[in-house]
Protein backbone atom coordinates (compact mmCIF):
# COMPACT_ATOMS: atom_id res chain seq x y z
CA UNK A 1 0.00 0.00 0.00
CA UNK A 2 1.61 3.27 -1.04
CA UNK A 3 1.84 6.01 1.52
CA UNK A 4 -0.78 8.63 0.82
CA UNK A 5 -0.84 12.23 1.72
CA UNK A 6 -3.62 13.93 3.58
CA UNK A 7 -2.19 17.30 2.68
CA UNK A 8 -4.53 18.84 0.09
CA UNK A 9 -1.67 20.97 -1.20
CA UNK A 10 0.37 18.01 -2.40
CA UNK A 11 0.62 17.76 -6.16
CA UNK A 12 1.41 14.18 -7.04
CA UNK A 13 3.42 13.24 -10.10
CA UNK A 14 1.38 11.67 -12.90
CA UNK A 15 0.62 8.00 -12.49
CA UNK A 16 0.84 8.17 -8.74
CA UNK A 17 -2.24 7.31 -6.72
CA UNK A 18 -4.32 10.09 -5.27
CA UNK A 19 -6.73 9.35 -2.47
CA UNK A 20 -8.33 11.58 0.08
CA UNK A 21 -8.11 9.78 3.35
CA UNK A 22 -9.57 12.44 5.55
CA UNK A 23 -11.43 10.26 7.99
CA UNK A 24 -11.40 12.20 11.21
CA UNK A 25 -14.18 10.10 12.71
CA UNK A 26 -16.58 7.42 11.63
CA UNK A 27 -16.20 4.41 9.43
CA UNK A 28 -13.00 4.05 7.33
CA UNK A 29 -13.47 3.83 3.57
CA UNK A 30 -14.20 0.24 2.52
CA UNK A 31 -12.42 0.97 -0.78
CA UNK A 32 -9.10 1.75 0.85
CA UNK A 33 -7.89 -1.84 0.63
CA UNK A 34 -8.64 -2.06 -3.10
CA UNK A 35 -6.52 0.82 -4.15
CA UNK A 36 -4.91 0.76 -7.64
CA UNK A 37 -2.87 3.38 -9.48
CA UNK A 38 -4.85 5.64 -11.80
CA UNK A 39 -4.25 5.02 -15.50
CA UNK A 40 -1.55 7.09 -17.10
CA UNK A 41 -1.24 7.92 -20.79
CA UNK A 42 2.52 8.31 -20.38
CA UNK A 43 2.72 4.73 -19.27
CA UNK A 44 0.55 3.57 -22.18
CA UNK A 45 2.31 5.52 -24.93
CA UNK A 46 5.91 5.52 -23.75
CA UNK A 47 7.98 2.38 -23.62
CA UNK A 48 11.46 3.90 -23.24
CA UNK A 49 11.17 7.11 -21.26
CA UNK A 50 14.66 8.41 -22.00
CA UNK A 51 14.56 7.60 -25.72
CA UNK A 52 11.09 8.96 -26.46
CA UNK A 53 10.60 12.33 -28.14
CA UNK A 54 7.59 14.15 -29.58
CA UNK A 55 7.50 15.41 -33.16
CA UNK A 56 4.82 17.55 -34.81
CA UNK A 57 3.56 16.58 -38.29
CA UNK A 58 3.55 19.30 -40.91
CA UNK A 59 1.76 18.60 -44.19
CA UNK A 60 -0.40 15.83 -45.55
CA UNK A 61 2.06 13.40 -47.11
CA UNK A 62 1.07 10.53 -44.80
CA UNK A 63 -2.72 10.69 -44.60
CA UNK A 64 -2.96 7.17 -46.04
CA UNK A 65 -1.35 5.92 -42.83
CA UNK A 66 -3.74 7.92 -40.66
CA UNK A 67 -1.13 10.62 -40.00
CA UNK A 68 -2.43 14.15 -40.55
CA UNK A 69 -1.14 17.71 -40.53
CA UNK A 70 -0.65 18.89 -36.94
CA UNK A 71 -0.71 15.41 -35.38
CA UNK A 72 1.63 14.63 -32.51
CA UNK A 73 4.02 11.74 -33.13
CA UNK A 74 5.46 9.68 -30.28
CA UNK A 75 8.92 8.68 -31.50
CA UNK A 76 10.99 5.97 -29.81
CA UNK A 77 14.69 6.01 -30.70
CA UNK A 78 15.35 2.82 -28.74
CA UNK A 79 13.48 0.74 -31.32
CA UNK A 80 15.30 -0.65 -34.35
CA UNK A 81 13.37 0.08 -37.54
CA UNK A 82 12.14 -2.96 -39.44
CA UNK A 83 10.58 -3.29 -42.89
CA UNK A 84 7.35 -1.21 -43.01
CA UNK A 85 8.11 0.78 -39.85
CA UNK A 86 6.90 4.37 -39.87
CA UNK A 87 10.04 6.38 -39.17
CA UNK A 88 11.41 9.87 -38.78
CA UNK A 89 14.32 10.12 -41.21
CA UNK A 90 16.71 12.91 -42.10
CA UNK A 91 16.63 13.91 -45.77
CA UNK A 92 18.71 16.90 -46.90
CA UNK A 93 18.96 18.14 -43.32
CA UNK A 94 15.18 18.05 -42.76
CA UNK A 95 13.02 15.65 -40.78
CA UNK A 96 10.53 13.61 -42.79
CA UNK A 97 7.98 11.08 -41.61
CA UNK A 98 7.78 8.13 -44.03
CA UNK A 99 7.28 4.40 -44.20
CA UNK A 100 10.55 2.53 -44.46
CA UNK A 101 10.49 -0.28 -47.03
CA UNK A 102 13.51 -2.49 -47.50
CA UNK A 103 14.16 -3.38 -51.13
CA UNK A 104 16.89 -5.59 -52.58
CA UNK A 105 18.57 -2.54 -54.11
CA UNK A 106 18.18 -0.15 -51.17
CA UNK A 107 15.56 1.49 -49.02
CA UNK A 108 12.39 3.25 -50.11
CA UNK A 109 10.90 5.95 -47.91
CA UNK A 110 7.25 5.81 -48.91
CA UNK A 111 4.79 8.64 -48.63
CA UNK A 112 1.19 7.80 -47.84
CA UNK A 113 -0.73 10.18 -50.07
CA UNK A 114 -1.24 10.77 -53.77
CA UNK A 115 0.93 13.53 -55.18
CA UNK A 116 3.67 13.10 -52.58
CA UNK A 117 6.87 11.56 -53.83
CA UNK A 118 8.66 8.56 -52.39
CA UNK A 119 12.35 8.85 -51.65
CA UNK A 120 14.72 6.13 -52.78
CA UNK A 121 17.97 5.62 -50.94
CA UNK A 122 20.41 3.40 -52.82
CA UNK A 123 22.54 0.76 -51.14
CA UNK A 124 25.62 3.00 -51.48
CA UNK A 125 23.99 6.07 -49.91
CA UNK A 126 23.62 6.64 -46.19
CA UNK A 127 20.19 6.93 -44.68
CA UNK A 128 19.79 8.43 -41.25
CA UNK A 129 16.78 7.03 -39.45
CA UNK A 130 16.18 9.38 -36.49
CA UNK A 131 13.59 7.27 -34.69
CA UNK A 132 10.65 4.91 -35.02
CA UNK A 133 7.15 6.38 -34.76
CA UNK A 134 5.07 4.38 -32.29
CA UNK A 135 1.96 6.51 -32.06
CA UNK A 136 0.26 9.34 -33.87
CA UNK A 137 -2.03 11.39 -31.68
CA UNK A 138 -4.78 13.03 -33.68
CA UNK A 139 -7.13 15.66 -32.33
CA UNK A 140 -10.74 15.17 -33.39
CA UNK B 1 38.49 -1.43 -8.19
CA UNK B 2 37.48 -0.03 -11.52
CA UNK B 3 35.73 3.15 -12.57
CA UNK B 4 34.42 4.54 -15.83
CA UNK B 5 34.01 8.22 -16.65
CA UNK B 6 31.46 8.83 -19.39
CA UNK B 7 31.55 12.30 -20.89
CA UNK B 8 29.49 13.86 -23.68
CA UNK B 9 31.55 15.15 -26.62
CA UNK B 10 30.95 18.86 -27.24
CA UNK B 11 27.78 18.34 -25.22
CA UNK B 12 25.85 21.58 -25.86
CA UNK B 13 26.60 21.56 -29.60
CA UNK B 14 25.72 17.86 -29.79
CA UNK B 15 22.34 18.49 -28.11
CA UNK B 16 21.56 21.19 -30.69
CA UNK B 17 22.52 18.87 -33.54
CA UNK B 18 20.12 16.13 -32.43
CA UNK B 19 17.17 18.36 -33.26
CA UNK B 20 18.62 20.37 -36.13
CA UNK B 21 20.36 17.95 -38.53
CA UNK B 22 21.41 20.91 -40.71
CA UNK B 23 24.06 21.66 -38.10
CA UNK B 24 25.84 18.39 -38.80
CA UNK B 25 29.20 18.76 -40.49
CA UNK B 26 29.15 22.53 -39.99
CA UNK B 27 31.23 24.59 -37.56
CA UNK B 28 28.90 25.32 -34.63
CA UNK B 29 29.48 27.12 -31.33
CA UNK B 30 27.25 27.69 -28.31
CA UNK B 31 27.63 31.01 -26.47
CA UNK B 32 27.48 31.78 -22.75
CA UNK B 33 24.98 34.04 -20.98
CA UNK B 34 24.17 37.21 -22.89
CA UNK B 35 25.78 35.61 -25.94
CA UNK B 36 29.20 36.57 -24.57
CA UNK B 37 31.77 33.81 -24.99
CA UNK B 38 32.13 30.43 -26.65
CA UNK B 39 31.30 27.64 -24.18
CA UNK B 40 30.95 24.67 -26.55
CA UNK B 41 32.47 24.00 -29.98
CA UNK B 42 31.93 21.41 -32.66
CA UNK B 43 35.04 19.64 -34.00
CA UNK B 44 34.76 21.76 -37.16
CA UNK B 45 34.86 24.96 -35.08
CA UNK B 46 37.88 23.67 -33.16
CA UNK B 47 39.61 22.93 -36.47
CA UNK B 48 39.09 26.58 -37.47
CA UNK B 49 41.00 27.61 -34.36
CA UNK B 50 38.03 28.82 -32.30
CA UNK B 51 39.18 28.75 -28.67
CA UNK B 52 37.12 27.88 -25.61
CA UNK B 53 36.02 31.10 -23.89
CA UNK B 54 36.69 33.29 -26.92
CA UNK B 55 34.45 36.40 -26.93
CA UNK B 56 31.89 36.17 -29.70
CA UNK B 57 32.43 39.73 -30.94
CA UNK B 58 36.05 38.84 -31.75
CA UNK B 59 34.91 35.89 -33.87
CA UNK B 60 32.40 37.63 -36.09
CA UNK B 61 34.77 38.03 -39.05
CA UNK B 62 35.92 34.41 -38.86
CA UNK B 63 32.30 33.29 -38.45
CA UNK B 64 31.18 35.18 -41.53
CA UNK B 65 34.04 33.80 -43.59
CA UNK B 66 33.58 30.15 -42.66
CA UNK B 67 29.86 30.10 -41.94
CA UNK B 68 30.19 29.37 -38.23
CA UNK B 69 26.76 28.98 -36.65
CA UNK B 70 26.50 30.55 -33.18
CA UNK B 71 23.67 29.67 -30.79
CA UNK B 72 22.61 30.97 -27.37
CA UNK B 73 22.75 28.55 -24.45
CA UNK B 74 19.47 26.59 -24.42
CA UNK B 75 19.69 25.49 -20.80
CA UNK B 76 16.26 23.85 -20.76
CA UNK B 77 17.27 21.59 -23.66
CA UNK B 78 20.69 20.68 -22.22
CA UNK B 79 19.23 19.95 -18.78
CA UNK B 80 16.60 17.63 -20.28
CA UNK B 81 19.10 15.80 -22.49
CA UNK B 82 21.47 15.52 -19.53
CA UNK B 83 18.85 13.94 -17.28
CA UNK B 84 17.97 11.49 -20.06
CA UNK B 85 21.63 10.62 -20.56
CA UNK B 86 22.26 10.11 -16.84
CA UNK B 87 19.23 7.81 -16.59
CA UNK B 88 20.42 5.75 -19.57
CA UNK B 89 23.92 5.47 -18.07
CA UNK B 90 22.62 4.54 -14.62
CA UNK B 91 21.28 1.30 -16.07
CA UNK B 92 24.81 0.15 -16.96
CA UNK B 93 26.27 -0.02 -13.45
CA UNK B 94 25.28 -0.65 -9.83
CA UNK B 95 26.50 2.80 -8.78
CA UNK B 96 26.70 6.19 -10.49
CA UNK B 97 28.00 9.62 -9.53
CA UNK B 98 26.71 12.47 -11.67
CA UNK B 99 29.70 14.79 -11.78
CA UNK B 100 28.48 17.56 -14.08
CA UNK B 101 25.83 18.24 -16.71
CA UNK B 102 27.61 16.04 -19.24
CA UNK B 103 29.74 13.57 -17.30
CA UNK B 104 29.32 10.86 -14.71
CA UNK B 105 31.34 8.16 -13.01
CA UNK B 106 30.17 4.55 -13.04
CA UNK B 107 31.40 1.77 -10.81
CA UNK B 108 32.70 -1.19 -12.85
CA UNK B 109 34.01 -3.21 -9.89
CA UNK B 110 34.29 -6.92 -10.53
CA UNK B 111 34.35 -6.72 -14.33
CA UNK B 112 37.32 -8.17 -16.23
CA UNK B 113 39.03 -6.16 -18.97
CA UNK B 114 37.16 -7.69 -21.95
CA UNK B 115 33.82 -7.16 -20.20
CA UNK B 116 34.72 -3.56 -19.41
CA UNK B 117 35.65 -2.86 -23.03
CA UNK B 118 32.41 -4.44 -24.23
CA UNK B 119 30.46 -2.37 -21.71
CA UNK B 120 32.20 0.80 -22.86
CA UNK B 121 31.27 0.09 -26.47
CA UNK B 122 27.68 -0.74 -25.45
CA UNK B 123 27.40 2.55 -23.54
CA UNK B 124 28.54 4.52 -26.57
CA UNK B 125 26.19 2.69 -28.88
CA UNK B 126 23.15 3.11 -26.64
CA UNK B 127 23.61 6.80 -25.87
CA UNK B 128 24.20 7.41 -29.58
CA UNK B 129 21.07 5.52 -30.64
CA UNK B 130 18.67 6.52 -27.88
CA UNK B 131 19.68 10.16 -27.57
CA UNK B 132 21.75 10.93 -30.67
CA UNK B 133 24.65 12.06 -28.48
CA UNK B 134 28.30 11.05 -28.94
CA UNK B 135 30.13 10.13 -25.72
CA UNK B 136 33.57 8.81 -24.80
CA UNK B 137 34.31 6.32 -22.06
CA UNK B 138 37.48 6.35 -19.95
CA UNK B 139 38.18 3.42 -17.66
CA UNK B 140 40.75 3.15 -14.89
CA UNK B 141 41.45 1.69 -11.47
CA UNK B 142 40.73 5.06 -9.81
CA UNK B 143 38.50 8.02 -10.54
CA UNK B 144 41.55 10.14 -11.40
CA UNK B 145 42.73 7.52 -13.91
CA UNK B 146 39.24 7.16 -15.38
CA UNK B 147 39.10 10.92 -15.94
CA UNK B 148 42.50 10.86 -17.64
CA UNK B 149 41.51 7.82 -19.72
CA UNK B 150 38.46 9.75 -20.89
CA UNK B 151 40.71 12.56 -22.09
CA UNK B 152 42.79 9.99 -24.02
CA UNK B 153 39.65 8.44 -25.54
CA UNK B 154 38.47 11.88 -26.71
CA UNK B 155 41.81 12.86 -28.17
CA UNK B 156 42.26 9.37 -29.66
CA UNK B 157 45.59 8.98 -27.89
CA UNK B 158 45.06 5.28 -27.27
CA UNK B 159 42.95 3.84 -30.04
CA UNK B 160 40.16 5.63 -31.87
CA UNK B 161 37.05 3.73 -30.85
CA UNK B 162 36.04 6.18 -28.11
CA UNK B 163 36.76 3.79 -25.25
CA UNK B 164 40.07 3.86 -23.37
CA UNK B 165 40.89 1.42 -20.57
CA UNK B 166 44.40 1.98 -19.21
CA UNK B 167 44.54 -1.68 -18.15
CA UNK B 168 44.53 -2.60 -21.85
CA UNK B 169 47.92 -0.91 -22.36
CA UNK B 170 51.25 -2.63 -21.55
CA UNK B 171 53.21 -0.83 -18.80
CA UNK B 172 55.82 0.59 -21.19
CA UNK B 173 53.17 1.99 -23.51
CA UNK B 174 51.24 3.51 -20.61
CA UNK B 175 54.41 5.11 -19.33
CA UNK B 176 55.12 6.59 -22.76
CA UNK B 177 51.55 7.89 -23.02
CA UNK B 178 51.74 9.50 -19.57
CA UNK B 179 55.07 11.09 -20.47
CA UNK B 180 53.41 12.77 -23.44
CA UNK B 181 50.55 14.22 -21.37
CA UNK B 182 51.10 17.63 -19.70
CA UNK B 183 50.60 17.53 -15.94
CA UNK B 184 47.73 20.01 -16.25
CA UNK B 185 45.56 17.27 -17.78
CA UNK B 186 45.33 15.58 -14.38
CA UNK B 187 42.03 16.00 -12.55
CA UNK B 188 42.57 18.49 -9.73
CA UNK B 189 45.72 20.07 -11.17
CA UNK B 190 44.71 23.56 -12.28
CA UNK B 191 46.79 25.92 -14.46
CA UNK B 192 48.51 27.57 -11.45
CA UNK B 193 49.45 24.31 -9.79
CA UNK B 194 50.63 22.95 -13.14
CA UNK B 195 52.94 25.96 -13.46
CA UNK B 196 54.39 25.46 -9.98
CA UNK B 197 54.91 21.76 -10.67
CA UNK B 198 56.60 22.49 -13.99
CA UNK B 199 59.02 24.79 -12.20
CA UNK B 200 60.10 21.75 -10.17
CA UNK B 201 60.54 19.70 -13.34
CA UNK B 202 57.25 17.86 -12.83
CA UNK B 203 55.73 18.73 -16.18
CA UNK B 204 54.14 15.49 -17.37
CA UNK B 205 51.62 13.05 -15.89
CA UNK B 206 54.39 10.47 -15.74
CA UNK B 207 56.64 12.86 -13.80
CA UNK B 208 53.89 13.50 -11.26
CA UNK B 209 53.28 9.78 -10.96
CA UNK B 210 56.96 9.18 -10.20
CA UNK B 211 57.52 12.29 -8.01
CA UNK B 212 58.58 12.06 -4.38
CA UNK B 213 55.37 11.76 -2.34
CA UNK B 214 56.85 13.45 0.72
CA UNK B 215 57.90 16.41 -1.40
CA UNK B 216 54.41 16.76 -2.87
CA UNK B 217 52.86 16.72 0.58
CA UNK B 218 55.38 19.19 1.98
CA UNK B 219 55.49 21.63 -0.92
CA UNK B 220 51.84 21.42 -1.90
CA UNK B 221 49.15 19.50 -0.05
CA UNK B 222 47.89 16.10 0.97
CA UNK B 223 45.36 16.51 -1.83
CA UNK B 224 48.12 16.41 -4.44
CA UNK B 225 49.71 13.43 -2.72
CA UNK B 226 46.33 11.71 -2.91
CA UNK B 227 46.10 12.55 -6.61
CA UNK B 228 49.50 10.95 -7.10
CA UNK B 229 48.38 7.77 -5.34
CA UNK B 230 45.31 7.68 -7.56
CA UNK B 231 47.52 8.05 -10.65
CA UNK B 232 49.42 4.99 -9.44
CA UNK B 233 46.23 2.99 -9.24
CA UNK B 234 45.59 3.27 -5.50
CA UNK B 235 41.94 4.29 -5.07
CA UNK B 236 41.50 7.14 -2.60
CA UNK B 237 38.22 8.56 -3.90
CA UNK B 238 34.92 6.71 -3.90
CA UNK B 239 31.70 7.41 -5.75
CA UNK B 240 29.56 10.07 -4.16
CA UNK B 241 25.94 9.17 -4.79
CA UNK B 242 24.51 12.36 -3.36
CA UNK B 243 25.99 15.77 -3.99
CA UNK B 244 26.86 17.38 -0.65
CA UNK B 245 24.70 20.34 0.33
CA UNK B 246 26.14 23.67 -0.67
CA UNK B 247 27.58 25.89 2.06
CA UNK B 248 26.60 29.03 0.21
CA UNK B 249 24.26 29.71 -2.65
CA UNK B 250 24.98 32.36 -5.25
CA UNK B 251 22.85 33.76 -7.99
CA UNK B 252 24.28 36.49 -10.16
CA UNK B 253 24.40 37.42 -13.80
CA UNK B 254 25.47 40.16 -16.13
CA UNK B 255 22.66 42.31 -17.51
CA UNK B 256 21.45 42.19 -21.10
CA UNK B 257 22.31 45.92 -21.18
CA UNK B 258 23.90 48.32 -18.69
CA UNK B 259 21.61 49.69 -15.97
CA UNK B 260 21.86 53.09 -14.26
CA UNK B 261 18.64 53.34 -12.25
CA UNK B 262 17.72 51.76 -8.94
CA UNK B 263 14.39 50.31 -10.12
CA UNK B 264 15.76 47.67 -12.54
CA UNK B 265 18.49 46.80 -10.02
CA UNK B 266 15.74 46.14 -7.47
CA UNK B 267 14.06 43.76 -9.91
CA UNK B 268 17.31 41.96 -10.68
CA UNK B 269 18.21 41.56 -7.00
CA UNK B 270 14.70 40.31 -6.18
CA UNK B 271 15.01 37.85 -9.05
CA UNK B 272 18.34 36.51 -7.78
CA UNK B 273 16.91 36.15 -4.27
CA UNK B 274 14.05 34.10 -5.71
CA UNK B 275 16.40 31.81 -7.66
CA UNK B 276 18.75 31.34 -4.70
CA UNK B 277 15.97 30.86 -2.15
CA UNK B 278 14.36 28.17 -4.28
CA UNK B 279 17.66 26.28 -4.34
CA UNK B 280 18.01 26.90 -0.61
CA UNK B 281 14.66 25.25 0.10
CA UNK B 282 15.30 22.38 -2.31
CA UNK B 283 18.33 21.35 -0.24
CA UNK B 284 16.44 21.90 3.03
CA UNK B 285 18.55 24.78 4.33
CA UNK B 286 18.03 28.20 5.86
CA UNK B 287 20.30 31.20 5.37
CA UNK B 288 21.73 33.22 8.24
CA UNK B 289 23.13 36.05 6.12
CA UNK B 290 22.18 37.76 2.87
CA UNK B 291 24.79 39.44 0.71
CA UNK B 292 24.07 41.81 -2.17
CA UNK B 293 26.57 42.74 -4.86
CA UNK B 294 26.38 45.30 -7.67
CA UNK B 295 29.17 46.39 -9.95
CA UNK B 296 30.02 48.33 -13.08
CA UNK B 297 31.74 46.82 -16.12
CA UNK B 298 35.48 46.65 -15.29
CA UNK B 299 36.35 46.36 -19.00
CA UNK B 300 34.65 49.66 -19.90
CA UNK B 301 36.39 52.99 -19.79
CA UNK B 302 33.82 54.54 -17.42
CA UNK B 303 33.55 55.42 -13.70
CA UNK B 304 33.93 52.22 -11.69
CA UNK B 305 32.03 51.17 -8.60
CA UNK B 306 31.78 47.90 -6.74
CA UNK B 307 29.15 47.70 -4.00
CA UNK B 308 28.86 44.84 -1.54
CA UNK B 309 26.88 44.49 1.68
CA UNK B 310 26.12 41.46 3.82
CA UNK B 311 23.24 41.60 6.28
CA UNK B 312 22.89 39.06 9.10
CA UNK B 313 19.37 37.85 9.85
CA UNK B 314 18.00 37.71 13.41
CA UNK B 315 16.88 34.13 12.71
CA UNK B 316 17.91 31.94 9.75
CA UNK B 317 15.22 31.90 7.07
CA UNK B 318 14.26 30.27 3.77
CA UNK B 319 11.40 32.65 3.04
CA UNK B 320 11.74 34.34 -0.37
CA UNK B 321 9.68 37.34 0.72
CA UNK B 322 11.67 37.97 3.89
CA UNK B 323 14.99 37.44 2.13
CA UNK B 324 13.86 39.80 -0.64
CA UNK B 325 13.03 42.56 1.86
CA UNK B 326 16.45 42.20 3.47
CA UNK B 327 18.27 42.13 0.12
CA UNK B 328 16.45 45.23 -1.15
CA UNK B 329 17.26 47.04 2.08
CA UNK B 330 20.93 46.18 1.51
CA UNK B 331 20.74 47.21 -2.16
CA UNK B 332 19.44 50.67 -1.29
CA UNK B 333 22.43 51.14 1.00
CA UNK B 334 25.07 50.11 -1.55
CA UNK B 335 23.48 51.79 -4.56
CA UNK B 336 25.24 54.92 -5.85
CA UNK B 337 23.62 56.95 -8.62
CA UNK B 338 25.72 58.07 -11.58
CA UNK B 339 27.19 54.68 -12.47
CA UNK B 340 26.30 52.20 -15.20
CA UNK B 341 25.92 48.80 -13.60
CA UNK B 342 26.71 45.61 -15.48
CA UNK B 343 26.03 42.96 -12.88
CA UNK B 344 24.00 42.25 -9.76
CA UNK B 345 24.04 39.23 -7.55
CA UNK B 346 22.85 37.74 -4.29
CA UNK B 347 24.61 35.28 -1.99
CA UNK B 348 22.86 33.34 0.75
CA UNK B 349 25.42 32.54 3.46
CA UNK B 350 25.75 30.85 6.87
CA UNK B 351 23.50 28.02 5.80
CA UNK B 352 22.05 25.62 8.34
CA UNK B 353 19.54 22.77 8.12
CA UNK B 354 15.96 24.04 8.12
CA UNK B 355 14.96 21.43 10.69
CA UNK B 356 17.46 22.69 13.23
CA UNK B 357 15.95 26.17 13.58
CA UNK B 358 15.32 27.24 17.15
CA UNK B 359 12.14 29.21 17.59
CA UNK B 360 12.89 32.77 18.48
CA UNK B 361 10.24 34.17 20.79
CA UNK B 362 11.23 37.72 20.06
CA UNK B 363 11.02 37.58 16.31
CA UNK B 364 7.63 38.61 15.10
CA UNK B 365 8.21 37.93 11.40
CA UNK B 366 6.86 34.45 10.75
CA UNK B 367 8.15 32.56 7.74
CA UNK B 368 5.52 31.81 5.13
CA UNK B 369 6.43 28.12 5.01
CA UNK B 370 3.23 26.96 3.36
CA UNK B 371 3.22 29.81 0.88
CA UNK B 372 6.81 28.92 -0.10
CA UNK B 373 5.86 25.26 -0.53
CA UNK B 374 2.97 26.24 -2.77
CA UNK B 375 5.17 28.61 -4.76
CA UNK B 376 7.85 25.95 -5.35
CA UNK B 377 5.24 23.43 -6.50
CA UNK B 378 3.53 25.84 -8.85
CA UNK B 379 6.86 26.92 -10.34
CA UNK B 380 8.00 23.30 -10.69
CA UNK B 381 4.83 22.51 -12.63
CA UNK B 382 4.47 25.63 -14.74
CA UNK B 383 8.01 26.91 -15.01
CA UNK B 384 10.24 29.19 -12.95
CA UNK B 385 8.82 32.61 -12.27
CA UNK B 386 5.17 31.65 -12.87
CA UNK B 387 4.48 32.73 -9.29
CA UNK B 388 6.91 35.39 -8.11
CA UNK B 389 7.17 38.37 -5.85
CA UNK B 390 6.04 41.63 -7.44
CA UNK B 391 9.52 43.01 -6.71
CA UNK B 392 10.89 40.85 -9.55
CA UNK B 393 8.97 42.82 -12.15
CA UNK B 394 7.98 41.54 -15.56
CA UNK B 395 9.70 39.04 -17.82
CA UNK B 396 10.88 41.25 -20.67
CA UNK B 397 12.90 43.78 -18.70
CA UNK B 398 16.13 44.97 -20.34
CA UNK B 399 18.35 43.68 -17.52
CA UNK B 400 17.33 40.10 -18.23
CA UNK B 401 19.59 37.74 -20.12
CA UNK B 402 20.07 38.36 -23.81
CA UNK B 403 19.67 35.18 -25.83
CA UNK B 404 19.17 36.33 -29.38
CA UNK B 405 20.20 33.02 -30.94
CA UNK B 406 18.16 30.66 -28.83
CA UNK B 407 17.00 27.40 -30.41
CA UNK B 408 13.47 26.06 -29.69
CA UNK B 409 12.51 24.15 -26.54
CA UNK B 410 12.39 20.93 -28.58
CA UNK B 411 11.68 18.70 -25.57
CA UNK B 412 10.14 21.11 -23.08
CA UNK B 413 7.58 23.22 -25.01
CA UNK B 414 4.54 21.85 -26.83
CA UNK B 415 4.59 24.78 -29.24
CA UNK B 416 8.27 24.31 -30.14
CA UNK B 417 8.49 20.62 -31.07
CA UNK B 418 10.60 19.55 -34.04
CA UNK B 419 8.50 19.21 -37.21
CA UNK B 420 8.49 16.44 -39.82
CA UNK B 421 6.91 16.72 -43.26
Amino acid sequence: MPRLSSDPGVILPPGQPLLAEAVPAGFPSPAADYFEARLSLDEYLIKHREATFFVRVSGNSMTGFGIHDGDLLVVDRALDPVDRSIVIAVVDGEFVVKQLCRLPEGVLLRSGAAGHRDIFVGAGQTLEVWGVVRWSIHRL
Amino acid sequence: MSFALVDGNNFYVSCERVFDPKLQGRPVVVLSNNDGCVVSRSDEAKALGVKMGAPWFQLRALAARFGIVALSSNYALYADMSSRMMAVLAAFAPAQEVYSIDECFLSLHGLALPERLRLGAAIRQRVRQWLGLPVCVGIGATKTLAKLANHCAKKRLAGSDGVCDFAALPAAELSALFSSLPVGEVWGVGPRLAQQLSALGIDSVEALRRADAALLRRRFSVLLERTQRELNGVPCLTLEDVAPNKQQILSSRSFGQLVGELAPLREAVAHHVAVAAERLRSQGSCAGRVEVLIRTNPHKDAPQYHGLLAVPLPTPSDDTLLLTRVALWALERVFRPGYLYQKAGVALLDLSPATAQAQDLFVTVRDNARLMQAMDRINALWGRGTLRSAAEGCNDAAWRMKRGRLSPGYTTRWDQLPCAA
